[in-house]
């Protein structure tokens, strides 16, 4: 489980991925492998790219070939659910739930369109392993809520349960704690922390510090779309262009 | 959900048993005749609502599917002769392919590009046919109609059952979307696109399938309306009034389940036929605007958000 492990092949490469939009460089000539397995932190001012970055991989964005490459495959072409179907799943900054839809029922969605085409009939087994990633969640009170009932805290659990519905080898959790309280921080850090023991592996964007050095095992940090700073928590706070760029010195 | 389908398919069985009792027994072609209509809009109207309804993609183009049934049915009759079930048949599948190519094109537009581009569909094809002389163009086409078949008395009566089967086609197709993982599907994307790309589901693939089965459906109901009529022209099959009305009756009745279409074209249908005898067509159209506006205003989910608002406490705290 050792990040930067050279023997293994990396379960997702960046390589050399430029996002223009018109004039402007959002992401520019980064590369990064990410190692199965691996806790990953992904910091940087806002604006910095770090959400662009993400939409790449999952397919919101359409990138050049060969800048994406998901267990040794060029993902590039591929649509957002198609990649999703290959095991990329992510959460969305501001939660974008189903929202004519109750809180199992969202989840079913990702069981339903992740299954083989065979099982999307057999719905009560999907329920029913809709039920366990909820109680996972500690959601499963809430189970047959309409999503409009929950709360913040609700809502960004919510995101990380739909998202792990569809079984993912990498789970993109972009900014899953933003505005929460100190106490459900950590709650949904510990929930994170206990998939990254079931061998998915996370890249997580945060802005709140301890929690991406308390969960990462290395951390980048984007600056104005480049990679300033990549390797261990202490050693990325430690670089000064981080401090300058990101903690504002 | 087991109990449910035999309830269902129960009901559809009795429905269709009426309908062919009441061509026994009622002798006055007129009901038929009014009756029709109301069937015809009712198969529309569900066609509509599994694209507009459960994908929330608003289609102004159910004339031009219409009216492609119509002179699919006209180019048969006049060519070779075709029965009844073929016309139906072949309409449906040109139906399909014409939702297949439109739902291509049209749909990685989203919310009112979509319905535009549905509108200018309808130019494009109703153009083309005032255009076809041997479809009689702008002038229209009389039509015979065959003699008619036993049990029947009168072929207006068969098309009232033919109809009748149409919509317990239609109403079976849109319940089986509804309750598998298509209607969820569709259901998700119509909530919010990409977060159900990100959730697995293909939403080009499902809108462009929805579109094929409701443009199959509605191609399909229009193609009896040319023995109907006995006679078809541009001007009436593509009617705009069609995409207007289907689209009210929807709206009116509810489009997140398919008994809401079916309610609100019985509502509006017998409305429409009640004010087309006593007042005059064209007062139709002012009605239905009124009630759509009364309807988006005052009650956005249609007839079936009221019941539901009533029955929510009820339903509270099931899983």
């Amino acid at each position: 489980m050792t990040a930067g492990n050279a023997t293994q092949p990396p379960l997702l490469r960046i390589g050399a991925l430029t996002k223009r939009f018109g004039g402007f460089t959002a992401l520019d000539n980064v590369s990064v492998d990410i190692m199965p397995g691996e806790r990953f932190g992904l910091i940087g001012p806002n604006g910095s790219g770090k959400t662009t970055l993400i939409n790449c991989i999952s397919g919101a964005f359409r990138t050049e070939p060969n800048t994406v490459i998901f267990g040794g495959e060029d993902i590039t072409r591929l649509a957002p659910h198609a990649r999703t179907r290959r095991g990329i799943a992510r959460s969305f900054q501001i939660p974008r739930p189903f929202k004519s839809m109750t809180v199992v029922e969202n989840l079913m969605v990702a069981l339903d369109f992740t299954s083989a085409a065979h099982l999307r009939l057999t719905t009560d087994d999907h329920r029913e392993s809709a039920m366990e990633i909820l109680a996972q969640m500690g959601l499963e009170a809430r189970a047959g809520r309409p999503v409009t009932a929950l709360s913040q805290v609700e809502l960004r659990k919510l995101e990380l349960a739909r998202a792990l519905a569809t079984r993912p080898k990498l789970l993109i959790s972009d900014e899953a704690m933003a505005g929460l309280s100190g106490s459900e921080v950590d709650e949904v850090l510990d929930l994170l922390m206990s998939l990254a023991h079931k061998d998915i592996t996370i890249i997580m964007i945060e802005h709140i510090m301890q929690a991406v050095m308390r969960f990462s095992q290395r951390i980048m940090c984007l600056d104005a779309g480049r990679i300033i700073a990549i390797g261990a928590p202490d050693e990325v706070m430690a670089n000064t262009r981080v401090q300058e760029a990101y903690l504002g010195t | 959900m087991k109990r449910g389908a035999i309830a269902f398919w129960a009901g559809a069985a009795l429905f269709l048993a009426l309908v062919l009792v009441l061509t026994q027994i009622i002798g006055n072609e007129y009901p038929f005749f009014a009756g029709y209509v109301i069937l015809q809009f009712i198969v529309l109207a569900v066609a509509w609502s599994i694209l507009g309804g459960y994908a929330g993609y608003v289609n102004f183009g159910t004339s031009a599917f219409f009216g492609v049934g119509v002179y699919t049915a006209v180019f048969l009759v006049q060519s070779i002769g075709a029965p009844l079930y073929l016309q139906i048949a072949v309409a449906a599948a040109v139906g399909a392919v014409l939702g297949f190519a439109v739902g291509l094109l049209t749909l990685r537009m989203q919310g009112i590009f979509f319905s535009i581009a549905t509108i200018a569909l309808t130019i494009i094809i109703e153009t083309s046919v005032t255009n076809w002389r041997d479809l009689g163009g702008a002038a229209g086409i009389q039509i015979q109609r065959p003699p008619v078949t036993a049990p029947f008395h009168t072929y207006v009566q068969l098309l009232f059952f033919v109809q009748a089967l149409l919509v317990v086609l239609a109403v079976a197709i849109a319940r089986y979307i509804q309750n598998s993982w298509i209607g969820r599907g569709l259901q998700a994307l119509k909530d919010d696109e990409l977060a159900a790309e990100c959730t697995g589901v293909p939403t080009l693939r499902l809108k462009v399938a929805a579109c094929v089965i409701s443009g199959a459906l509605m191609s399909a109901a229009g193609a009896p309306a040319a023995m109907y009529l006995q006679y078809a022209d541009p001007g009436s099959a593509f009617n705009l009034n069609y995409s207007v009305s289907v689209l009210a009756m929807a709206l009116i009745g509810g489009s997140a389940h398919w008994i809401g279409p079916v309610i609100g074209a019985i509502l509006l249908g017998i409305t429409q036929q009640l004010l087309a005898v006593t007042i005059s067509s064209e007062v139709n159209v002012l009605v239905l605007g009124v009630m759509l506006v009364l309807f988006v205003v005052g009650a956005p989910e249609g007839i079936i958000g009221i019941f539901r608002k009533f029955a929510a406490p009820r339903a509270e705290g099931k899983p």
